[in-house]
């Protein structure tokens, strides 16, 4: 029947690398703390491989592997751990800890030189944990498990140099940004809950089986608060503020978690509860909304972006939004389909930027580079397949999977189809634009930087990049047209999905048409850059420039009142009202008692002899009237007649 | 043939006396008068008691009490000749500082 | 017989209580009291306590209240002035002791099981007590020697003269 595959063992070995590097990883030598490091995600998609070759060799999924050990079991509530294998969790796992470990290849190169090397493989190995303890989860809760832990990670992260400022406002941005995401994840969870009775993804989805004509309502409000999460976790609007702060991490950070894994958990999560999703076409369209908004809203940003990592944040964002516009017009496969081709390209994206940053010796504006192409030509080609699928060129990866989601978007044969499709192709065109934008600032021309001497990095840098690029490049081909069927029932693929092949030729043509334009332009505004801005001039410039002032407006309204409320609260009443009350009061009743009973110490002989013999008639009054019945509290009982 | 509660109600009396001598007397020496008093109230009871019930230990417990009473006698009344040698006076009033 | 000796003498016994209350000089209220303590003498007598009539008389009316007596010559105490404190005293004292008598005299008086005395009851003799005294609570008794044994010296030390002040007598 079903091969035991271990998976438990997906998680468990990164997290030992985490606490063997965490807890004595100061005092080992550095080649073993790598070793450790690497081994670990090593290990995990050794693992994934095995299971992936016994699927197909038959093995049957979805694979449940229960540890079958009761978690929870209060009340209403009964939670088990118990990890899923299927086709979707299989893909995300391959991502995961392959990509995951090349990343991890690549810091042994790019943090040799930190202090905290040891520290930061222990961290990214948790990072790794939690990841895969998000994606295997079966139910509900241990996915917030994962979901609340990768957030952990990130802030560890993002904050890793966390002397300087900007570094640990970042990782305190990113948690309470998430945080905020997360509410609506747990009310999602409590409404599961209560309409459901179970937190199991399999129950729930059996139980809506079971119930066809259940629509709207209450699902659509269960679909809108997993939908916040979903925001916050991955960046989309109003939440993705975080995500450009969280650059301040080292850059194979941001290509681990900021673009290939992490924040496509919220995406992993609506194609994991596709059923409920199905059943709210209302929330369906709100998914897509915010998925297009936000890929053109990120988009416009990102063309007037200075820093290299900045562009790749907004770019990253708007990438998002197209997994979310995916999600949103019921076509998961392509949604997951892009996440996993992004992953590849946007690894690669950062992984080069970080080659460059790191052959300028930290240089990260881009108006200071320049010429780089001759300088270091490994980085420059892999870079090229990058930024070439990213905008979607035949044959590389980001064609297959961008047009999939504009073709579901576009077939589906509503008005609001077609505005997303023309809001993914518009999108398309400035996402071409910005990217050649920086590959002409960064590569071509003459180096604007004479005193930079740019060195290329070492191999265990440019391996795992020429890995990615070859993935970059051919990884469109994996999934062309049969990710859909690979999916299968875990995303509820239905084969009546593939539909005119003429009208999707002649999508696809148009769309490598737009990104031709974007190329061109950018060409054409960048080609012999002097460092000077052209876009200056424009109008918008400065709206763009300054990000719209969304931060300053959140600022404004939400942090600004918040602060200044807990500060009253916690300098007044806490503070003075109840601390100092407290003090106030005990004191006062200590001085106030003590006054009254000083004036029982007379040095008055008779007065006390006055009192003693009070007290003696008040004894002897009680044992006249109580004394049997106090001696039988005590347990003595006498025979006395009469009192 | 007397009921022995007369016996005890004049014991009760001696002794509500002497408590009464305690609380109203200025004079240090009169207070521990009634102080007498008042015990050998008590002493009566326990003969009247001892009689009642033909238990000799009841008359023992006299005994015991009048030594201590006189044992007690002694170094009270040293004490009331050293507070007077302290503060020349014998009223209970006018001694009314735990200072010497 | 016994009804007339127990009234007189219970009659000179409050008459004493009585007396000390009321004088005013601490002299009239030790000798008040000699006139109690013997008059209780008596009382025990009555009783059948034979031993304890004549340690009282030996011991209480004779060292003790003389003690007393020597006291008061010695210091040369005067009369009671009558000051606020006394009178309020006064007012306050007499009711609730009064209330105290009658809460006890209830009891006494609710009592059951209490027999009577007559003149013709056996007397304890000296024998029967001392047989008690030096068998059983020979312990007691050893320890009361002591305690009178610390008395003199606690007494001899309070009452001697301190290190600079004028010595009496010499």
């Amino acid at each position: 029947m079903n091969e035991p595959l271990y998976l438990w063992l997906i998680p468990l070995l990164p997290f030992a690398g985490f606490l063997i590097n965490g807890i004595l990883g100061a005092r080992l030598p550095k080649w073993l703390v790598t070793a450790l490091a690497l081994i670990a995600p090593l290990a995990s998609f050794a693992v994934v491989a095995n299971a992936a070759r016994a699927t197909s060799a038959g093995a049957m999924l979805p694979h449940a592997e229960g540890l079958q050990y009761r978690w929870i079991d209060a009340g209403l509530l009964h939670v088990d751990f118990n990890v899923v294998l299927d086709q979707l969790s299989l893909v995300m796992l391959l991502i995961i800890t392959g990509v995951g470990f090349l990343i991890h290849v690549y810091s042994v190169g790019y943090m040799h030189d930190d202090k905290g090397y040891w520290r930061y493989f222990a961290y990214l190995n948790l990072f790794l944990f939690f990841m895969t303890v998000l994606v295997l989860a079966g139910n509900a809760l241990l996915m917030f498990v994962g979901w609340e832990g990768v957030g952990l990670a990130s802030y560890l992260l993002i904050g890793f140099w966390y002397q300087k400022t900007s570094a640990a406002d970042a990782g305190k941005k990113a948690f309470i940004v998430n945080r905020i995401g997360d509410f609506g994840f747990l009310i999602g969870v409590f409404l599961l809950l209560a309409n459901f009775g179970s937190l199991s993804f399999s129950d729930i989805a059996t139980k809506l089986a079971a119930n066809p004509g259940w629509t709207g309502g209450i699902l659509t409000t269960i679909c809108v608060c997993l939908l916040l999460g979903a925001t916050g976790k991955s960046a989309q609007l109003p939440l993705y503020v975080w995500l450009p702060d969280a650059m301040e991490g080292p850059t194979p950070v941001s290509a681990l978690i900021h673009a290939a894994t992490m924040v496509t958990a919220g995406v992993y999560m609506i194609a994991r509860t596709h059923f409920l999703f199905d059943r709210s076409p209302l929330a369906l369209l709100i998914v897509a909304i915010v998925g297009a908004a936000t890929a053109l809203f990120a988009a416009t940003i990102g063309l007037v972006q200075n820093d290299i990592k900045r562009v790749l944040a907004y770019s990253t964002v708007s990438q998002l939004g197209y997994m979310f516009l995916g999600c949103g017009v019921a076509a998961y496969s392509a949604g997951i389909f892009h996440l996993m081709t992004h992953a590849f390209f946007k690894a690669l994206l950062f992984l080069a930027a970080g080659s460059v940053i790191h052959g300028l010796g930290g240089e990260q504006d881009m108006r200071k580079m320049g010429g780089l192409r001759k300088q270091m030509p490994v980085t420059f080609w892999t870079m090229t397949a990058a930024v070439l699928a990213i905008a979607g060129f035949f044959p590389f990866a980001g064609f297959f999977s961008k047009d999939a989601i504009l073709y579901a978007a576009f077939a589906q044969g509503t008005t609001s189809g077609k505005v997303f499709w023309f809001i993914g192709l518009f999108t398309a065109l400035l996402t071409s634009f910005y990217m050649f934008r920086l590959w002409y600032l960064t590569f071509m021309g003459k180096p604007r930087n004479p005193e930079l001497h740019a060195h290329e990095s070492p191999w265990s840098m440019l391996g795992p990049l020429v890995l990615l690029a070859l993935g970059s490049i051919g990884g469109g081909w994996i999934g062309a047209g049969r990710f859909g069927e690979f999916l299968g029932s875990s995303v509820g693929y239905k084969a009546a999905e593939a539909g005119s092949s003429q009208l999707e030729i002649t999508l696809s043509v148009v769309a490598v048409a737009v990104a031709l334009i974007g190329w061109f332009i950018a060409h054409r505004l960048y080609r012999d850059n002097e460092g000077r801005e052209p876009l200056a001039a424009a109008p918008g410039y400065t709206v763009l420039a300054h990000k719209y002032w969304v931060d300053e407006l959140y600022g404004a309204v939400i942090v600004k009142p918040i602060l200044a409320i807990s500060r009253f609260v916690l300098e007044w009443i806490v503070e003075f009202a109840i601390l100092g009350g407290a003090a106030w009061l005990l004191g006062g009743i200590m001085t106030f008692s003590g006054a009254i009973l000083q004036r029982w110490q007379s040095g008055n002989l008779r007065s006390y002899a006055a009192w003693l013999a009070a007290g003696a008639a008040a004894v002897l009054l009680f044992a006249l009237v109580s004394w049997n019945t106090v001696l039988a509290h005590v347990g003595i009982h006498l025979n006395m007649a009469g009192h | 043939m007397i009921p022995i509660s007369w016996y005890l109600l004049l014991s009760a009396t001696l002794f509500c006396l002497g408590v009464v001598g305690f609380l109203i007397k200025r004079n240090l020496i009169t207070i521990f008068m009634s102080i007498e008093l008042m015990l050998n109230g008590v002493n009566l009871s326990f003969v009247a008691f001892a009689h009642q019930w033909h238990l000799v230990k009841g008359q023992i417990f006299v005994f015991f009490v009048m030594v201590v009473a006189a044992a007690e006698a002694a170094v009270g009344l040293a004490i009331i000749i050293a507070v007077f040698r302290a503060r020349a006076t014998l009223a209970v009033d006018r001694i009314d500082l735990m200072k010497l | 017989m016994h009804l007339v000796l127990f009234i007189v003498f219970a009659g000179f016994c409050l008459a004493g209580a009585l007396n000390l209350l009321l004088q005013s000089h601490p002299i009239n209220s030790a000798l008040s009291l000699v006139v109690v303590m013997s008059s209780l003498a008596v009382l025990y007598l009555l009783l059948g306590a034979e031993f304890l009539a004549a340690a009282q008389i030996i011991v209480y009316a004779g060292a003790i209240m003389v003690l007393f007596t020597f006291v008061v010559m010695l210091l040369n105490a005067g009369r009671e002035e009558r000051t606020l404190g006394s009178r309020a005293a006064k007012l306050l004292g007499f009711p609730a002791v009064t209330a105290l008598l009658a809460v006890i005299a209830t009891v006494i008086l609710k009592a059951q099981g209490l027999g009577s005395v007559a003149l013709s009851d056996p007397i304890t003799t000296t024998e029967e007590l001392s047989r008690v005294l030096f068998h059983e609570l020979l312990l007691p008794f050893e320890v009361t020697s002591v305690l009178i044994l610390i008395a003199i010296l606690g007494a001899v030390a309070l009452a001697r003269a301190g290190d600079g002040e004028r010595r009496v007598g010499k």
